[in-house]
């Protein structure tokens, strides 16, 4: 009632800020399934457009997979839509308990609990597990997600240079007192795709007694050898106190996530993590639809081998053609670009010719590292790479940027 | 006063400089100006704890307080005196 034209006003106001600093953000309305392949409007109102798509996370193209959305089905046949209530009173089923001994499973941890989302998991667990009496330790990019755990706990909160292993221990040094110590990092980066050092951090973890959590959110289903993760790659299976993840990526990318880890830590996410206690848990439809996706997964490594090949495929033809891109191995590939206009331009030019691929600039990452973070797929064909290559050639000669140094394109455009 | 503030100013150098090519002096705004996080003022008020042997309320290490090299080495002097 009280919403008056002086109150609207100051919205339209900050509305309008958004837009005047440039980072408004659109959505993209998609008419097809999710795959490499998808049909799009934009900008609204247009006709659909069939582009490839280069910007999912849909690492092991199981989004639409015929098995996982046959298995969807059955889960929505015989377990119903809706539980309309939260776990501990009546909204647990039989197979809520079964995907958690599976992630279990898979992942080599001790127990796992299931949050309606991992940006849930990452809101709750450090308030269920930590007190004033206890420090947190971030490496300086992780995800909001974490932040906004962090924020929730009031247990103290510093933080390290990104992957800097001197810095973390001076920061275990410095924090020597505290009841508990926990070390949080991702496991996979998001904006560049490098992968954070598990084996020296757990190796510090250990030195200085304090537990160590990853969020393999970009991770789980495809790094390493069987595609357990990031802590797999590191040859430290086992030894991660705390994981979080996500099955709104790899694993059938609907929603959903989890903490896995120590069952102590996980029984205390069960009696005291809010998201979990005062929100439905994943729907029934979804938990059938992931569990399909680790008996695929658990059955063959075929599905992260081939994103391992088309990885190198893209990364290759991207470096002979020409552009600067972060190092790495994981199918996050960021096209350096450095400028945020020239990010919105070079996206814009890929949607006409038929790619589907977004520039990122501050605040999303740091002003003047503006770029194309290009995502692969085990979706992807070798004839998609290939399109999207010519795309990428064709554009980045317009502009002039191919063969370029990071400081010569800044040179032309600017930061 | 001379040497509390280059202690601090090398410390926050140290600390949260990534770019090599960035300079701040005694007075550039670390906090409202995007150089420290709000999260990041705990380990420089531990540091100024343990290095000074003092300890600074809670309610004194405001990020204003936080916000230059000659405010924070201020607040220390304050504790120290």
């Amino acid at each position: 009632m009280s919403f008056n034209e002086k109150i609207r006003a100051m919205y339209v106001e900050q509305i309008e800020g958004i837009k005047d600093a440039g980072i408004f953000k659109q959505e993209r309305f998609i008419h097809s399934a999710q795959d490499a392949d998808i049909e799009v409007e934009f900008p609204t109102g247009s006709s659909l457009k069939k582009v490839i798509n280069m910007c999912a996370n849909n690492y092991l193209g199981l989004s639409s997979h015929p098995e996982v959305v046959k298995a969807a089905h059955e889960g929505l046949d015989t377990r119903g839509y809706g539980m309309s209530s939260v776990r501990f009173i009546c909204g647990t089923q039989d197979i809520h308990q079964e995907l958690e001994r599976k992630v279990t499973e898979f992942l080599g941890t001790e127990d796992t609990i299931l949050f309606p989302s991992c940006m849930d998991a990452n809101a709750g667990v450090f308030e269920a597990i930590l007190t004033d009496e206890d420090i947190m330790i971030s490496d300086r990019l992780v995800h909001a997600s974490i932040i906004d755990g962090i924020r929730l706990c009031s247990a103290m909160h510093d933080t390290f240079k990104h992957s800097n292993m001197i810095h973390l221990e001076k920061k275990l040094l410095l924090h020597a007192d505290k009841r508990l110590k926990v070390v949080i990092t991702d496991g996979v980066f998001s904006m560049d795709g490098d992968t954070a050092k598990l084996d020296e951090m757990a190796e510090l973890c250990e030195k200085y007694d304090a537990m160590l959590f990853v969020d393999d959110s970009h991770a789980t289903g495809f790094i390493g050898k069987t595609g357990r993760g990031t802590h797999e790659k590191y040859g430290v299976f086992g030894k991660i106190d705390i994981i979080t993840t996500t099955f709104g990526k790899a694993l059938g990318g609907a929603s959903g996530g989890c903490v896995s880890g120590r069952k102590e830590l996980v029984e205390l996410c069960r009696q005291k993590a809010r998201p979990y206690l005062f929100s439905n848990t994943i729907a029934p439809v979804v938990v059938s639809g992931v569990l399909k996706v680790l008996d695929i997964l658990s059955a063959s490594t075929e599905r992260r081998d081939k994103l391992e090949k088309n990885t190198a495929y893209w990364r290759k033809g991207l470096t002979e053609a020409g552009f600067v891109l972060k190092d790495g191995d994981t199918p996050i590939v960021p096209v350096m670009l450095f400028n945020a206009k020239l990010s919105q331009n070079i996206s814009n030019d890929l949607y006409d010719e038929g790619i589907y691929a977004i520039g990122f600039f501050f605040p999303v990452v740091a002003k003047g590292q503006a770029r194309i973070r290009t995502q692969i797929s085990a979706g992807h064909e070798i004839h998609h790479l290939d399109k999207a290559l010519s795309a990428f050639t064709k554009v980045g000669r317009k502009y002039d940027i191919l063969g370029k140094t990071k400081q010569e394109i800044i040179e032309m455009y600017g930061l | 006063m001379e040497e509390i503030r280059d202690v601090v100013l090398e410390y926050v150098i140290e600390e949260y400089l990534e770019d090599e090519d960035e300079e701040i002096n005694y007075e550039t705004p670390l906090i409202s100006g995007g150089i420290v996080d709000s999260f990041s003022m705990v380990s420089l008020k531990r540091f100024l704890e343990a290095q000074y042997k003092i300890s600074i309320p809670d309610e004194k290490a405001s990020p204003e307080a936080f916000d230059t090299v000659n405010s924070i080495t201020a607040l220390v002097k304050e504790f120290t005196s």
